[in-house]
């Protein structure tokens, strides 16, 4: 064991190694989709819509046509297929036909010999419009309108995308069993995820039939499936390949029209066509965090246990379907995966409005929820004089638990995490206890470690990592993945490196690709270290066991002895070392030597390996919302300075605690965890998407505000390793999950500092200071929403709960999967049956 | 010397460029800002773009040892003036400090703003040899970076600056490693 760098047993996961793409970022030779620059390569641009809400009635491209340069002009007739990340709302086009939907929504695509000209041509284009009735918010996306006014033909009714009312175990009982009942209402609004890279793509259409598209996305498996679908081509004609992708955030989640428009152009010039949007074009596309306007009714005891929730979500849409009716459900799963609440109900109603469309943003559909039911928390513990952070541990769920909406919970460090920061902190001293002007919050959070469905309905494994080894000792590992700054490729080649016993640097990595590489579904719903890694041990196992099958062979290592676990093979640090009771024996091969041995006693060395997530959700529909196999928890600590004089509040220090199940590289762990707390600082502090009649008010970077270097906070982050029993070396996600508890232990501050609360956010300075008025005069020292719509929701779907105190026998005993441990004999038909007795590797 | 080219409506211009020690003589359209002349002209796309509008930072490059955002310059305002780009960092194959401290310390996760935050941080090491953590701060401001919270940024510069400061101090010839990082510097580091 001495020799074991990390001192977890493993020899190289839970080490702080460099990130493996790292130094070809800091060098500038990683090539992102803009850098892409091919003979004869053509530059397109698109035009959007001038008004948010319009038939088209004509569009005249003759004067941009007669543009010397211009090569090729599509409007949405050349592409007049329907589609849309989700398939219960493909309602896009990637040039829209006969009506615009929001400011910005493309209908014209030009392709030109320079970026100049295409722009030139776009700007000789004459869009003929009929305004139509505009919905700019919730209330007015709530109105009744007439039919031909509706902002899509399908959904529940009028400009009503999607509505859910679901009731889990008896809430009226819940509700007269209560002692108090608190209600609220809260509002979270819309921000943009503003990666650094703005979206570009790249076609070439080859005079093979063949396409070939290049683009900066999350989901190169999706954008594949997409762009067979529109441009009616084969799959297998369709190569997508992502580009290592500058900042994603959800919002390189959906296929794009620039993807699609780039293709077609291509088609039609036979020429390569590359298209970067603006950063102005980028606000436009969005997709970002939806805007939820909420109302909570807690029901609790005297003591603060929780007898039932009622929770309702209103979100403002935008103007097109994406992950929508997903992100719906999202702002209902998640609340009872934190604390014991026996009787729930979820109620959330989407809605299309003419601005840009909505989607995933980092933590998608939870930071909202997750704000609202914290603050209101802390209004339960004020009002019955509890202490936040232990109240929050009496209710806290338990491990290998179900919750009433049928969640399962399995690994949860949360008690331990609130720990960390509650001690860290003092905050238990210096809650009440800080000068005027300065507070402290807490909050908490949860976030799934990979959905436990795909996006489309299907048996399909979610993930499968392709393994090759050369004569010479490397080896190749190939995924779909794309690593968009999360570390992915760090996950795959550590994990690789750890089975075979090899190093980082020993493995070579071709990912992202629908050509070359296998499934995976992509960077999304912190599925990547999970899934991929499960698929990645798999395919490292099948190969390790060929290898220790010839070493053991080689070095005539007796098999009864292996089999009977007495002697034992280590691939550790590029070697196989053979131990006799723990103690290596002098025999041992390297790595690169063993590796013929067995390609020379199996043939080539290669190997796939797959993930599937067990079959988790209830029996309802939007089930499928909320499982995955593994929870993520968090707790945050934040200390705030307010200026009474000016509003502006400035956070001064943050804790957190995150239980990450296993640290695969705590390095990149860390750096998750601080760019999470720093883009919740930013939603919470400042980013704002306005509007004016449909159009941004601040679609550049220097409006939009965002926190710099100077605004940042230091952070001490705890990890909590509860190393779980499905996650590869008991890993979890951290890429959303410690965004979760920041909103609300902002806001907790601000209410310890200067006795408001801000039920709405961004906390802006001029929020602080209306707050600060009405409570000088006496008023309600709160500023928030009043009220929700009355809405009439559809009749309640009543799904019996699952009792959070009755686990099922077969979780409490899930079986943990053999990563360390590799000591049982190969059966006849495998691999490795004629080593004698079999390998076993310790 | 101005030329007119094909579609008529861009007016070209001749240029001479020393970009990274390197003189260019070229001829590109008058409108291209320097960013474009770098990327489309010379391929040097290790320099990128996050707005074109001088509002991100990520386009940042030095002139003059200065650092200046270059979708805001002209070509022609800074011709024979020294032009430095990422591709300017790495001296015979062995990466520069800053570039092994950003890959050690997580400072690149989607690497997108790392090229400009880069060459403002050289700027910053090459006028103070220590900074502190503020004058980092004050300097770096102006470069957005939406992925790491800045912290590791933070770690990496200050770590590279002490790097530097012995490396500095290293009589030559005494400790040639310490010169000389390269690859090695990296191994040293993955094997802690």
């Amino acid at each position: 064991m001495s020799e074991r760098a990390s001192g977890n047993g493993y020899s190289v996961i839970g080490r702080p190694l460099p990130k493996v793409d790292g130094l070809r970022k800091a060098t500038g030779q990683a090539v992102y989709a803009d850098d892409l620059d091919l003979p004869r390569m053509l530059y397109g641009k698109l035009l959007g819509s001038r008004r948010p809400h319009a038939r088209i009635v004509n569009i005249d491209v003759s004067r941009a046509e007669a543009l010397p340069g211009v090569k090729a002009i599509i409007t949405g007739k050349d592409l007049p297929v329907k589609y849309g990340i989700l398939p219960v709302s493909e309602d896009e086009y990637p040039l829209e036909i006969d009506r615009v939907r929001f400011v910005g929504d493309p209908i014209v695509a030009v392709a030109a010999v320079d970026e100049m000209t295409a722009e030139q041509a776009v700007r000789l284009i004459d869009v003929e419009y009929e305004d139509l009735p505009t919905a700019f918010d919730i209330e007015e996306g709530l109105a009744a309108i007439d039919e031909a006014d509706r902002i899509h033909d399908y959904g529940a009714h009028d400009n009503v995308h999607k509505e859910v009312n679901l009731e889990f175990g008896d809430l009226d009982a819940g509700f007269e069993a209560a002692d108090h009942v608190f209600e609220n209402t809260y509002f979270y609004s819309g921000s943009n995820h503003l990666a650094m890279e703005q979206h570009a793509a790249v076609a070439d259409y080859g005079a093979d039939g063949k396409l070939t598209l290049w683009s900066s996305t999350q989901t190169p498996h999706y954008v594949h499936k997409a762009m067979a679908k529109v441009l009616e081509m084969p799959a297998g004609r369709i190569r997508v390949i992502a580009t290592p992708v500058g900042g994603g955030f959800g919002g390189k989640s959906d296929p794009f029209p620039h993807e699609f428009c780039a293709a077609k152009l291509s088609m039609l010039t036979g020429r390569p066509v590359k298209i970067t949007l603006t950063r102005e074009e980028v606000f436009y596309a969005h997709r970002g965090r939806h805007p939820v306007l909420m109302h909570v009714r807690l029901g609790v005891k005297d003591d603060g246990e929780i007898t039932a929730l009622d929770f309702q979500s209103f979100l403002d849409g935008g103007g097109y379907g994406s992950y929508g009716v997903a992100s719906t459900y999202y702002t209902g799963a998640l609340q009872t995966v934190t604390y014991k609440i026996p009787a729930y109900r979820f109620r959330g109603v989407r809605v299309f409005t003419n601005k840009p469309p909505c989607g995933p943003k980092r933590g998608h559909g939870t930071p909202q929820p997750r704000y609202a039911l914290e603050i209101h928390l802390d209004r339960v513990a004020e009002a019955l004089g509890l202490d936040p952070a232990a109240y929050r541990k009496s209710i806290c769920v338990d491990e290998y638990t179900m919750t009433a909406n049928h969640m399962r919970v399995t690994s949860c460090g949360l008690r331990e995490c609130i720990d960390k920061v509650v001690q860290a902190s003092d905050f238990a001293s210096l809650r009440g206890a800080l000068p005027e002007g300065k507070g402290i919050g807490l909050g908490i959070g949860s976030y799934l470690s990979g959905a436990g469905l795909p996006i489309y309905w299907n048996n399909m494994p979610h993930t499968s990592v392709d393994l090759k080894v050369d004569r010479g000792g490397g080896v190749t590992a190939k995924c779909m993945q794309i690593d968009i700054g999360q570390g992915s490729d760090s996950v795959l080649a550590m994990t690789v490196a750890e089975v075979l016993g090899i190093e980082q640097e020993d493995v070579k990595l071709i990912c992202a690709d629908t050509d070359t590489t296998p499934i995976d579904l992509g960077a999304y719903s912190s599925r990547v270290t999970f899934m991929m890694g499960n698929a990645a041990i798999e395919a490292a196992e099948k190969i390790r066991e060929k290898i220790l099958a010839a070493v053991a062979e080689e070095l005539e290592i007796d098999g009864e002895a292996l089999a009977g676990g007495t002697e034992c093979l280590r691939a550790a640090h590029g070697h196989i070392v053979h131990e006799i009771d723990g103690i290596p024996s002098g025999k041992s091969i390297a790595f690169r030597d063993a590796v013929p041995l067995a390609e020379a006693k199996f043939g080539q060395l290669s190997s796939t390996g797959s993930y599937t997530p067990q079959k988790l959700g209830g029996p309802y529909k939007g089930s499928g919302v909320g499982p995955t196999p593994a929870y993520s928890y968090t707790a945050a600590v934040v200390l705030v300075d307010v200026d009474t004089e000016t509003g502006v509040v400035t956070p001064e220090k943050v804790w957190i605690g995150h239980d990450i199940g296993r640290a695969i590289n705590p390095t990149l762990v860390r750096g998750q965890i601080d760019g999470s707390v720093y883009m919740a600082l930013g939603e919470i502090l400042m980013e704002e998407q306005a509007f004016r009649k449909g159009q941004l008010q601040f679609p550049s970077m220097l409006d939009y505000k965002s926190p710099t270097f100077l605004e940042m906070p230091s952070v001490e982050s705890f990890l909590v390793e509860t190393d779980d029993a499905e996650g590869p070396f008991g890993a979890k996600e951290v890429g959303q999950g410690p965004l979760l508890p920041m909103p609300p232990a902002v806001a907790n501050a601000v209410y310890d500092a200067v006795g408001v609360r801000i039920d709405e956010l961004p906390i802006t300075p001029e929020k602080v200071m209306t707050a600060l008025d009405r409570k000088a005069r006496g008023e309600s020292p709160r500023y928030g929403p009043d009220s929700v719509p009355e809405y009439t929701w559809p009749e309640p779907t009543k799904v019996d709960p699952v009792w959070y105190d009755q686990p099922p026998e077969e979780w409490v005993e899930t079986k943990r999967r053999p990563v360390t441990l590799y000591a049982a004999p190969p059966a006849d038909d495998e691999p490795g049956s004629d080593a004698a007795g079999g390998p076993a590797q310790c | 010397m101005n030329i007119s080219v094909d579609n008529g409506s861009t007016i070209a211009e001749r240029l001479r460029l020393r970009v990274n020690g390197e003189k260019h003589d070229l001829i590109v359209a008058l409108n291209k800002t320097l960013l474009e002349v770098l990327r489309e002209d010379l391929l040097l796309t290790g320099t990128k773009h996050g707005c074109e509008l001088g509002e991100c930072g990520t386009c940042t490059v030095l002139i003059d040892g200065e650092p200046m955002l270059s979708c805001l310059v002209l070509p022609i305002e800074v011709q024979d003036r020294e032009i430095e780009t990422v591709e300017s960092l790495a001296q015979g194959g062995h990466p520069h400090e800053l570039q092994i401290a950003f890959a050690e310390f997580g400072a690149s996760q989607c690497g997108y703003c790392t090229p400009g935050m880069m060459m403002s941080a050289k700027a910053l090491l090459d006028e103070i040899e220590r900074p502190s953590r503020d004058q980092i701060k004050e300097h770096l401001a102006g470069n957005l970076c939406r992925c790491t919270g800045y912290l590791q940024i933070l770690e990496a510069i200050e770590v590279a600056a002490e790097r530097r400061e012995v490396a500095r101090r290293t009589p030559i010839g005494d400790d040639l490693e310490a010169n000389d990082p390269g690859e090695d510097g990296v191994e040293e580091v993955a094997a802690e």
